[in-house]
């Protein structure tokens, strides 16, 4: 049951992806372009996102387990440090070269477009590398005789 | 600041943003999960036991919306100008960046801010002054 709820918020997802301009790069590049004609439309987007996310938010903050019965799996982080924000750099750099972030690369993907797929299998490469250089640091660490955290 | 009110399309942007927050709602509400497309696809690539279904089924949703989107009209064809060395360049960079991060414009952007998480306001302020910068960057000034 959980896993069918999962692929209808996929699709959900999806369509609002569509539907709101962001599974159009031109559009976000337009948004990102704030010294040429700037087109507020994501800022809405985001609005619209978060007005509706914000009251479950509340509510599943007070339950233990989902409506379905699995467990409340939030974030507990709350460590704000340098890969946080060197990350979220990285992130923003790359997402103003293309106009793509994951979700729209996705939903891209599904509509047939081949550079949307170099995109998809370019940041499934780059997600590997970080599991690489993660698991390098960690034996490093290992072999130092400290734990990584 | 001159706005492009030819490109603006706020109806839209509200009622697909609201759809999102939907999404992101039914996400944690039945599966108790943060709808972060960056960190359930990146759990696909060293894949636990039990936990890959949901994360296949999440991502296969958005893959098929496309095709969904069929029954009320066809979807508007994304406007890619990027050349293919840009778009390798572009997916190295988010692929790293998110994982790193902890988070892309869903996870820090809609669930984050949604949850008053001030780590991910942090991440969202760091990454669209970096897509801001690198926008102004390209466009006024390499062109």
């Amino acid at each position: 049951m959980t896993i069918f709820a999962s692929w209808v918020a996929g699709v959900i997802f999806g369509l609002g992806l569509i539907v709101s301009g962001m599974a159009d790069p031109a559009k976000v590049l337009g948004f990102l372009d704030l010294a040429g004609a700037w087109d507020p439309s994501l800022a809405f987007v985001m609005a619209g996102a978060i007005s509706v996310a914000a009251v479950a938010f509340a509510v599943a903050r007070k339950r233990t387990v989902s409506f379905l019965g699995a467990a409340m799996n939030l974030p507990k982080t709350r460590r704000i440090d340098r890969r946080l924000v060197a990350g979220s750099l990285m992130f923003g750099i790359g997402w103003g070269v293309a106009g793509f972030c994951p979700g729209p690369g996705l939903v891209a993907l599904g509509m047939g477009e081949i550079k949307a797929l170099v995109f998809v299998v370019a940041m499934l490469a780059g997600m590997e590398l970080y599991v690489v250089l993660e698991r390098r640091k960690q034996r490093q660490a290992g072999a130092f005789g400290l734990r990584a955290g | 600041m001159l706005i492009d009110w030819n490109a603006f399309t706020p109806w839209h942007a509200l009622v697909g943003g609201a759809l999102v927050g939907t999404a992101a709602a039914l996400f944690v509400l039945l599966n108790g999960r943060i709808a972060g497309i960056s960190g359930v696809l990146g759990g696909l690539l060293r894949p636990v036991k039990g936990d890959v279904a949901w994360r296949a089924a999440f991502v296969i949703g958005l893959i098929v919306a496309p095709l969904i989107y069929l029954l009320f009209g066809s979807p508007p064809k994304p406007r890619i100008d990027a050349d293919f060395g840009a778009l390798v360049l572009a997916g190295l960079l988010v692929g790293v960046g998110t994982r790193y991060g902890a988070g892309c414009t869903s996870g820090h952007g809609v669930c984050g801010l949604s949850r008053l998480s001030p780590r991910s306001l942090v991440a969202t302020v760091a990454f669209m002054a970096a897509g801001f910068v690198t926008v102004f960057a390209i466009r006024h000034l390499l062109n």
